[in-house]
C-alpha cells in the first residue's frame, strides 16, 4: 500500500481534527471548538521546574515574541533562612538560556515560572479604555491587536508584570495561553515543551481534566492573592517569599 | 541600550511605560482646572479684587486645555485609533472617561463661558475689522449680532450658571486625572484615595500661580501698572490652597510611613535614593515649603509693594517647578520600582525623540503661543477709553 | 498715532462711523477698538441678523404678531436667540458624532462583551510553530516505541528537536536539524542548586571528561542499560 506519511496522519483521528484546519491555513478556529464548554487555566508545579528555559524559548518561537520581552519567564529564588522576607531573585534574559550556577549555597533555592495569570477579575481588562483587551468566554485574557491604542494603562494595572508593549507593533502584548493552539485541541507551547511536566494546561470546565484531582489533593496557591484578581494560574509548592 | 537595573525587576518592567509626556499631561490639565477655579472666584464667589485676572484666567485655561491631550496623543502607540475612546468607551476604565470629561469641559464649560463673556466684543469686532479677522469674528458671532441690553443680561445670567456648573466640572477634570493613578491597585505608589484630592489641590495651586505670573508678565509687556490689590488677593488664595495642598501631601506621606505596609521598605529606599533630589529637595523643600514661607511672610508682615512683587514672582516660579516635580515624582517615581518590591529601574529620557525632552518643551511652550493668539483675538483687558460705538450699539439694541 | 487703516462700519448714507484699528491694534496685547468721529448716532448693521434691506433699525426686524411683541416672555426668547444658535451647533455636532459612531464601530463589537468579537477568531487563527508530539508520533512510531520505555517518555519531541509544524505539514519541505547533545543535554541536566534534588543532574565538565553525551546515553532512552545491568 502506497501511503504517504501525510495521508497516514490524516487517518489518525485525534491529530486529524486539529490538523485539518491548520493545514488549510483557514483563519478560523477549529470548527468543533465551543467556547462555552471550556474555562482555561494552568497548573505550575514548582517542585518539578528545573529552570531549563524550554518554556521561554518555545513561547518566543511560537508567538514571535520580540527579544527582550517576555510572555512567560522563569525566576530563580534564593531565600536565606535568616531573612525569608528578602529573597534574592534573578532571571537572566527571562531564564531563556537557563541559569548559571548559584553563587551562594545556603538557604533555599528554586525556580518559579511566571506568565499571565488569566485572572477572572483581571485589572488589566478593567482599565482598558476602549475594550481592546478582554476575558474571552472561555476564560483567556486576550488583546485585540487591531483595536489596541497602545496607551499602556493595562501594563500599569497588571500586578504581575505580565504585559508589555511591543516596540514594533506598538500594541500591548501578553500570553494568549496559546489560544490558537488550545482551540485546536493542542496544548500550549510552554506546556508542550516542558520536559518535566511542571506546567499543565487545565480546563476547569472539563470534569475529566486531571487538574480537579490535583487541586483536591494538593496545597495550591495563586500569586498575590491579596490583589483579589482571582488568578487561574495555580502553583503547587509555592514558597511564601515569592511575589 | 541597556537600562541600569538595581536588584530584581520583572523582565517586562525594566522599560518605563509612561514617559515625560505623561508627566506633562496632569501638569497641563492641572493648570486648566486651577485657572478656571480662579476665574470662578470672581464670577461666583464675588471676589471682585481678582476681576483683572478673570478673562486672562479663562483664556489661559482654554489655551492649556487645547494642548492637554497632545502629550497623550503623542504617547499612544497608535494615535490614529484614539477616536475609539469616543466610539466604544469602556465603562469600567477610568481612562475611557477622559474623552468625555475633556469634551464636556472644553465645549460645554470653557468655550461657552468665554463665548458668552466675549460675545459683545466679538459682535463689535466683527463689524470693525477687515479681512480674515472679520471672517473669524463673524463666524464666532454664529450669525447673531444681538447685543441688546437684555441679550447681554441673559448672557450674564447664563454665563454665571455655566461657571457654577464649571466648578464641579473643573474638579471632575482634574480629580479624575488623579483617579487614573489612584485607582491602580497594582501600584502602591499610586494607589491611594487621597490621590485625586492631592491632584486637585495641587492643580489649583499651579493654576493660580500661573495666572498670577501671567498677569504680572502681561502688565509688564503692556507697560501698565500692576493692580496690587488684585495680585495680593490672588496671592492670598494661592497661600490658602497651598496650605491645604501641602497638608494633604504630608498626610499621605505620614500615613504611608506610619502604616509601613509591604511596599514601604521599597518605596522608602526609592525616596531616599532615586527620588531624593526631585521629591525631597525640589518638590517638598524648594517647591512647597519655601513658596509657602515666602507668601506667608507677605500675609503676616506688611511689605513694600516692590518687595511683594518680587516675592510673588519668586514664589510663583518656585511653585510651578514644585508642582511639575510633584507630577514627575508621581508618574515617573511610580514606575521606578518593581511590583515585586525587589528592585529599581532607571528612567532615561530621550532628547530628540517622540517622547523626549524636546517634545516636552514644545508642548509646554505651545499653550503660551496659543494664549498669545487668543489674547490678540479676544483681548482680556478692559478698554482704556469709553467706547461710544458700543454704548450706542447697546443702547440701540434695547427696545 | 496714525491709523493704519480705517474701516467704515455702518453703511447707511447719513451715518459716518469710523472705526480705527490703531497701529497697536495688530500688536500683541492692544487690539482694543477705539471709535472716532461720530456725526450721528451709529446704526448697527442688521443687528438681529435677519438681513432685510431696510434702511432703518426698527424696520429691520421681522414683523411679528402683536401678541408676540407684547409678550415679555417672547421678547426674552428673541433675545436669547444666539443661545439657540449655539445649542444648535452642539446639536448638529452631537448628531454628526452619533451618525459617525454608528458607522465606525466594528460590526462584531459587543458580540460577547465589550470588545470586538472577531478578535477571538483572529487570535485563534494565528499560525502554529510546534506541531505537538501526537502529530510526530503519528509517523515516527518507531521512536515512540523506544522513547515510551525510557525516562524521557514525558519529554515531547519538539522540546529537543525544535518547532517542526512545517515538517509535519510537508515532511519533505524541511528536515529537522542534527542536534548537538553537548548543548542540549546540559540545558536540563547541568547541576544547579535550584533544581529539585530528585532531578538527575551532573557537573558536565567533570561527568564525561569531554566525551559527547551520546557516547554512553541514547537521548530517546538515556539509561545506560549495560552498566545498569552490571551494577545490579
Amino acid at each position: 500500500m502506497n501511503m504517504t506519511r501525510r495521508q497516514l496522519l490524516i487517518l489518525l483521528p485525534a491529530a486529524a481534527v486539529a490538523w485539518k484546519s491548520i493545514l488549510a491555513g483557514t483563519p478560523e478556529a477549529s470548527p468543533n471548538y465551543n467556547m462555552t464548554e471550556h474555562w482555561w487555566g494552568m497548573l505550575v508545579d514548582i517542585t518539578k521546574c528545573i529552570g531549563c528555559g524550554s518554556c521561554v524559548r518555545a513561547c518566543q518561537l511560537e508567538n514571535q515574541v520580540t527579544d527582550g520581552y517576555f510572555r512567560t519567564w522563569v525566576e530563580r529564588y534564593h531565600v536565606s533562612d535568616y531573612d525569608i522576607e528578602s529573597p534574592k531573585v534573578d532571571s537572566p534574559d527571562g531564564g531563556k538560556n537557563g541559569f548559571p550556577p548559584a553563587a551562594v549555597s545556603d538557604g533555599k533555592n528554586f525556580f518559579v515560572p511566571k506568565m499571565c495569570n488569566h485572572c477572572v477579575d483581571s485589572p488589566c481588562t478593567q482599565v482598558c479604555p476602549v475594550g481592546a483587551t478582554f476575558v474571552s468566554p472561555d476564560g483567556v485574557v486576550l488583546v485585540d491587536q487591531k483595536y489596541c491604542l497602545g496607551c499602556r494603562y493595562c501594563v500599569q494595572a497588571c500586578p504581575y508584570g505580565c504585559r508589555f508593549v511591543d516596540p514594533k507593533k506598538e500594541t500591548a502584548q501578553k500570553c494568549t495561553l496559546c489560544y490558537h493552539r488550545i482551540t485546536k485541541g493542542l496544548t500550549t507551547a510552554c506546556c508542550e515543551n516542558c520536559p518535566t511536566g511542571a506546567r499543565q494546561l487545565a480546563d476547569l470546565k472539563n470534569p475529566n481534566d486531571p487538574i480537579h484531582e490535583f487541586l483536591k489533593t494538593h496545597s495550591v496557591q495563586v500569586l498575590k492573592p491579596y490583589m483579589a484578581t482571582r488568578p487561574k494560574l495555580f502553583y503547587n509548592g509555592l514558597d511564601g517569599s515569592v511575589r | 541600550m541597556q537600562i541600569p537595573v538595581e536588584g530584581f525587576m520583572y523582565p517586562n518592567e525594566v522599560e518605563l511605560q509612561w514617559s515625560v509626556l505623561i508627566v506633562l499631561y496632569p501638569f497641563l490639565t492641572g493648570l486648566v482646572a486651577g485657572a478656571f477655579i480662579l476665574a470662578s472666584l470672581e464670577r461666583v464667589f464675588m471676589v471682585k479684587a481678582v476681576k483683572p485676572t478673570y478673562r486672562l484666567a479663562l483664556l489661559t485655561a482654554l489655551a492649556f486645555l487645547i494642548v492637554a491631550p497632545l502629550p497623550l496623543q503623542l504617547h499612544l502607540g497608535h494615535p490614529e485609533r484614539s477616536f475609539e475612546m469616543y466610539l466604544t468607551p469602556h465603562r469600567s476604565s477610568a481612562m475611557a472617561m477622559f474623552g468625555f470629561v475633556y469634551l464636556w469641559y472644553l465645549l460645554a464649560v470653557l468655550v461657552v463661558e468665554i463665548w458668552l463673556d466675549y460675545r459683545r466684543d466679538i459682535v463689535v469686532m466683527s463689524q470693525c475689522t477687515t479681512g480674515w479677522k472679520r471672517l473669524v469674528y463673524r463666524v464666532l458671532t454664529l450669525g447673531s449680532t444681538n447685543i441688546s441690553e437684555r441679550a447681554l443680561h441673559i448672557d450674564e445670567r447664563v454665563g454665571w450658571l455655566v461657571t457654577v456648573i464649571g466648578i464641579p466640572s473643573a474638579f471632575l477634570l482634574h480629580g479624575y486625572v488623579g483617579f487614573i493613578f489612584g485607582s491602580i491597585k497594582a501600584n502602591p505608589w499610586w494607589s491611594s484615595p487621597l490621590m485625586p484630592v492631592v491632584f486637585l489641590f495641587s492643580a489649583m495651586v499651579s493654576g493660580i500661580a500661573t495666572v498670577m505670573l501671567l498677569y504680572m508678565l502681561m502688565c509688564l509687556v503692556r507697560r501698565e501698572p500692576i493692580d496690587m490689590d488684585c495680585v495680593d488677593t490672588v496671592a492670598k488664595y494661592l497661600f490658602y490652597t497651598f496650605i491645604i495642598d501641602f497638608s494633604l501631601e504630608m498626610l499621605d506621606l505620614i500615613h504611608r510611613i506610619y502604616e509601613a505596609d509591604e511596599s514601604f521598605r521599597s518605596l522608602d529606599f526609592m525616596v531616599h535614593t532615586r527620588l531624593f533630589l526631585s521629591q525631597v529637595v525640589i518638590q517638598i523643600l524648594l517647591g512647597t515649603v519655601l513658596p509657602i514661607l515666602l507668601i506667608g511672610l507677605t500675609q503676616v508682615v506688611k511689605l513694600a509693594e516692590k518687595l511683594r512683587k518680587r516675592i510673588y514672582v519668586t514664589a510663583g516660579c518656585l511653585t510651578m517647578i514644585g508642582i511639575f516635580a510633584m507630577r514627575w515624582n508621581v508618574v515617573i517615581g511610580g514606575q521606578l520600582f518593581s511590583k515585586s518590591f525587589l528592585g529599581y529601574t532607571t528612567y532615561k529620557m530621550g532628547i530628540v525623540a517622540r517622547e523626549g525632552l524636546l517634545t516636552a518643551i514644545v508642548l509646554t511652550v505651545l499653550p503660551l503661543v496659543i494664549l498669545g493668539v487668543l489674547v490678540k483675538l479676544l483681548p482680556p483687558w478692559p478698554e482704556k477709553k469709553e467706547e461710544p460705538l458700543l454704548v450706542a450699539l447697546a443702547a440701540h439694541g434695547a427696545d | 498715532m496714525t491709523p493704519l487703516f480705517t474701516v467704515r462700519v455702518a453703511r447707511s448714507d447719513n451715518v459716518t462711523t469710523l472705526c480705527d484699528l490703531e497701529h497697536g491694534g495688530l500688536g500683541p496685547f492692544s487690539s482694543h477698538i477705539s471709535t472716532k468721529q461720530f456725526t450721528k448716532t451709529p446704526q448697527p448693521r442688521d443687528t438681529y441678523g435677519e438681513g432685510r434691506n431696510a434702511s432703518s433699525w426698527q424696520h429691520n426686524r421681522p414683523r411679528l404678531p402683536e401678541w408676540v411683541v407684547a409678550n415679555p416672555a417672547m421678547k426674552a426668547f428673541r433675545d436669547a436667540g444666539h443661545l439657540f444658535r449655539l445649542a444648535s451647533v452642539f446639536l448638529v455636532g452631537g448628531i454628526l458624532f452619533l451618525a459617525l459612531r454608528g458607522f465606525l464601530v466594528p460590526r462584531s463589537f459587543g458580540q460577547y462583551g465589550h470588545y470586538r468579537g472577531s478578535a477571538i477568531k483572529e487570535t485563534a487563527a494565528l499560525p502554529i510553530s510546534y506541531a505537538g508530539h501526537q502529530v510526530c508520533e503519528g509517523c515516527h512510531a518507531d521512536i515512540l516505541e523506544v522513547k515510551s520505555k525510557g525516562v524521557h517518555k514525558g519529554v515531547s519531541c519538539e522540546a529537543c528537536h525544535g518547532p517542526l509544524a512545517k515538517h509535519a505539514d510537508d515532511p519533505a519541505s524541511i528536515q529537522p536539524a542534527k542536534l548537538d547533545t553537548a548543548v542540549l543535554c546540559v540545558r536540563c541536566h547541568e547541576a544547579n542548586l535550584a533544581k529539585p534534588k530528585s532531578f538527575p543532574q551532573v557537573v558536565s565538565a567533570e561527568h564525561s571528561g569531554g566525551a559527547p553525551c551520546e557516547t554512553c546515553h541514547q537521548p530517546h532512552s538515556p539509561a545506560i542499560v549495560a552498566v545498569a545491568g552490571a551494577s545490579q
